[in-house]
């Protein structure tokens, strides 16, 4: 079992998608690390030796930042735009999208389920 | 897409010159009106109060450093939504 950046990452997948399941790796940051660390991408996350963990280890720890320390950046940027109250920040204060993405249907994501507003009417059939 | 760096950060030409010329103490003005929504605040602007415009009213905006780089507009909300009818809160 090998245990990275404090996650037990699954046995029987491919190294390239096993890493993946670290906050803040995703495929292209999969690959550029095992290049890096010298190991196939095609390798069974079981049949890494310590050597090759160890180099693994390495590169994410001295290129990327990834679970608790990305989390934490991410959250500090976000209370950046709150405090300074800019509409991105408002934005994420209200829940709604921040991007400029339309609300008068979808984005979903942000606003959580649908809250049914009683007496709206709806729209008359033809 | 981003602004080409190349030209460096927009900044209205008359909001510039009126904050350099504060900033030399020729001027004695405290708050700067301004309708210029889309100037980025640079470091210069630190320490100054905007009266932003929204479209209706001047918002004052007290500049700290954290909002350089962002544009005045930012912190001005054009819009004013006061929920919907018939919900509760």
């Amino acid at each position: 079992m090998a245990r990275i950046a404090g996650i037990d990452l699954p046995k029987n997948k491919r190294g390239e998608i096993g890493l993946t399941y670290i906050y803040g790796i995703g495929r292209s940051r999969a690959k550029d690390i095992l290049d890096k660390a010298g190991v196939d991408y095609n390798k069974k996350v079981n049949d890494w030796n310590d050597d090759e963990q160890g180099a693994i280890r390495n590169v994410i720890s001295n290129e990327f930042k990834v679970e608790g320390a990305l989390r934490s950046e991410v959250q500090t940027s976000i209370k950046r735009l709150l405090d300074i109250a800019c509409y991105r920040g408002l934005r994420h204060r209200k829940g709604l999208p921040v991007r400029g993405q339309r609300t008068r249907t979808n984005s979903r994501t942000r606003k959580g389920k649908r809250k049914t507003v009683a007496g709206k009417k709806k729209a008359p059939k033809k | 897409m981003g602004r080409s760096i190349k030209k460096g950060p927009f900044v209205d030409v008359k909001l510039e010159s009126k904050v350099l010329s504060i900033n030399d103490g020729k001027n004695k003005k405290s708050v700067i009106k301004t309708w210029s929504r889309r100037s980025t605040i640079t470091p210069d602007f630190v320490g100054h109060t905007f009266a932003v415009h929204n479209g209706n009213k001047f918002i004052p905006v007290y500049v700290t450093e954290f909002m350089v780089g962002h544009k005045l507009g930012e912190f001005a909300p054009t819009r004013n939504f006061r929920s919907h009818s018939g919900q509760k809160k």
